[in-house]
């Protein structure tokens, strides 16, 4: 690929400190607890194209997406978009990369302010970015976008209250598009929402896609919305990314031992009555993580070496994969 | 929260606002409460006549030329024994008419205690705003002086402020100041409340979303405070205020009745009911004995709908 990703991810590691106060600690005589959320993840978006991130509650996924939009700062590591590093810009040029990158919230009955119209909601960023003062212009362009998202113009008058999920979920979009961004983090979009609504949210958020060129960064612990939304695919586990690989090659020839176990947690309609290996195990406590390889306590193919070493990420199977047991062909 | 429109869908102007006070649940629970109708009659029926007093009071009780002392002590609905003028309410030792000084006395408390209600509110809401959406050590700071505040009574803190206040200023500007003296006691004593709870609310708004997305837009963080978090945290700060306000008249009325507040020259409620109580024991119990019923209501329907208000905004008591 000659091109250069739009998104570039580069070693990124965030810890947070979770000690007790100062003076519990000098008197309990504890040291400093540091939880590692997110530990030396990489990982490319290319223009266009959808990136997600899998994995369960607890494994970083949003602490990642917050970083990425510049809410978080990282510990460690480094974000590039479109080439400039997000912390070393300053000024105008952050400004315009903030306007660039625009995020879907998960939950739209919070991400909304209650006591908002809605044509506030969605003018706001416009206003913030500076894109359009004039007031008329402003209205238009909301009630464009409303039209858009597949609602009235009119509903601009109307407060979030007045809305269903799916319909919040929709105003949330549209304010992202307000912004003119490029680049969307989709935070568990649809992780509020009904199954049926669900679908709507995905199909729309893949119109836009086409119809304004939009990269997604998107965030799920639901595989089959994934399957259904994602170009390539990141697994990460405990914070770290596992295996990454094109959607259908991961779907169809999942190399990690992890993956594996996700799809095979997802339910099938039509009962094919494949044999499940039943997910065992919980993700384990990320202020105390387990030696080697975070994933060996859960694995069946773990051996001596996974309790002891790190394995990095390698492309293996036509995968990149962090497991020894693949590398060794030890399946 | 609780306005309500109409969703017709059709007609998708903005429903007047109006309307949507008619339609509101926040008033459907007030008409079905008599009790609580009776006090929000009775509060503006105090409010009209203390805001129009100079019009509607017969006499002008602080006009020492229009006062005869001959009327002195008249009991009410009774013809003075020397001049034969009758008083609705009587008079005091002075001859000044009870009624009419109720009248400008209940504007002298309802004016202290809405200053020191506001005044506290802007503290306690500024502080509050700025300890949530800080946090760190400028929470505990504020926080830590809020609870060393909160040590101090209220009737000793106001108590302190006067004696330093009479002895710092001369005593014609004293009596002058002698209202702000008191508001600034009072809103002093008072501010905590507020800064507690509008920290409360704001920790939790800041972490939500809506919040977060601003950020994201980069809208500056006192814009996020005015326009985002501040009136999503107006609900529970109304409740205080309104209960807040019954609060602080009584404890003008308290100060003034301690010899602290307002000066005899310009009785308010508590200064009326000073007066009085050294008569009470010769028998002329209508100077102190009206005054107080006036307070008593008016604490009373104020604290009932500032209760009202409470239970009405929290969904979970309802």
């Amino acid at each position: 690929m000659s091109q250069q990703p739009l998104l570039k991810v580069d070693n990124l590691t965030r810890r947070f400190d979770v000690s007790k106060p100062w003076l519990n600690r000098m008197i309990e005589r504890e040291p400093k607890q540091i939880l590692t959320a997110v530990n030396q993840v990489s990982f490319e978006v290319e223009k266009g194209k959808s990136f997600a991130l899998v994995g369960e509650s607890g494994s970083g996924k949003s602490t990642i997406a917050k970083m990425v939009v510049n809410l978080l700062n990282p510990s460690s590591g480094h974000i590039y978009f479109d080439g400039q590093e997000l912390s070393q810009a300053k000024g105008a040029a952050f400004k315009s990369l903030r306007r660039r990158v625009q995020m879907i919230f998960q939950d739209p009955f919070a991400s909304l302010n209650p006591r908002w119209r809605v044509g506030d909601i969605i003018a706001e960023p416009i206003y913030a970015f500076g894109l359009e003062s004039d007031k008329l212009k402003v209205q238009k362009t909301v009630e464009r976008l409303l039209s858009t998202v597949g609602l009235t113009g009119r509903d601009r008058y109307k407060f979030p209250h007045e809305f269903s999920g799916g319909q919040r979920q929709r105003i949330a979009i549209a304010r992202a598009l307000s912004a003119n961004p490029e680049f969307l983090v989709c935070d568990e979009p649809t992780s509020a929402l009904d199954v049926s609504v669900q679908a709507q949210i995905l199909n729309l958020m893949q119109d836009l896609q086409d119809e304004f060129n939009l990269t997604y960064l998107f965030i799920s612990h639901d595989m089959s919305v994934v399957k259904h939304m994602a170009d390539t695919i990141g697994v990460l586990y405990l914070g770290g990314l596992v295996e990454v690989n094109d959607s259908q090659q991961l779907f169809n020839q999942p190399v990690h031992p992890y993956t594996r176990m996700l799809l095979d947690a997802i339910p099938d309609h039509e009962m094919t009555g494949r044999r499940r290996t039943p997910v065992t195990g919980e993700i384990p406590n990320p202020i105390n993580p387990p030696s080697g390889c975070p994933f060996h306590p859960r694995c069946q193919y773990a051996n001596d070496r996974c309790k002891q070493e790190v394995p990095r990420s390698k492309a293996v199977m036509n995968s990149t994969v962090a497991c020894f047991a693949a590398e060794e062909g030890r399946f | 929260m609780s306005e309500k429109t109409n969703v017709t869908g059709d007609d998708a102007k903005p429903v007047s606002i109006w309307h949507r006070a008619l339609d509101s649940d926040l008033f459907h629970s007030f008409i079905r409460k008599p009790v609580i109708v009776a006090s929000a009659i009775i509060t503006l029926a105090i409010f009209a006549m203390a805001l129009f007093a100079p019009w509607l009071a017969p006499h002008t009780p602080f006009d020492p030329s229009s006062l005869n002392l001959m009327d002195g002590f008249t009991p009410p609905m009774t013809a003075n024994q020397f001049s034969g003028n009758e008083y609705v309410l009587g008079t005091d030792n002075q001859g000044r008419d009870i009624l009419s000084a109720i009248m400008y006395g209940t504007r002298i408390s309802l004016f202290v205690g809405f200053a020191a209600v506001g005044l506290a509110a802007l503290i306690g809401i500024s502080l509050g705003l700025l300890a949530g959406y800080k946090g760190g050590w400028v929470d505990g700071l504020i926080m830590r002086i809020a609870d060393v505040q909160l040590s101090f009574p209220a009737i000793l803190l106001a108590l302190l402020i006067f004696g330093v206040a009479r002895s710092v200023l001369p005593p014609r500007v004293m009596d002058e100041a002698t209202v702000w003296v008191l508001v600034v006691s009072i809103a002093l004593s008072d501010w905590v409340q507020y800064a507690r709870t509008v920290r409360s609310s704001t920790m939790s708004e800041k972490n939500k979303e809506y919040v977060q997305a601003a950020r994201l837009f980069g809208v500056p963080a006192p814009l996020i405070l005015l326009r985002h978090i501040l009136p999503n945290v107006m609900g529970p700060v109304l409740v205080i205020g309104t209960i807040g306000l019954a609060l602080a008249i009584i404890l003008e009325s308290t100060l003034s009745y301690l010899g602290v507040g307002i000066p005899p020259t310009q009785p308010s409620l508590g200064t009326l009911i000073r007066i009085g109580q050294d008569f009470l024991f010769s028998g002329e119990w209508w100077i102190t004995l009206f005054p107080a019923l006036t307070l008593l209501v008016l604490a009373l329907s104020v604290n009932l709908l500032g209760d009202w208000l409470r239970d009405a905004l929290n969904p979970r008591l309802r």
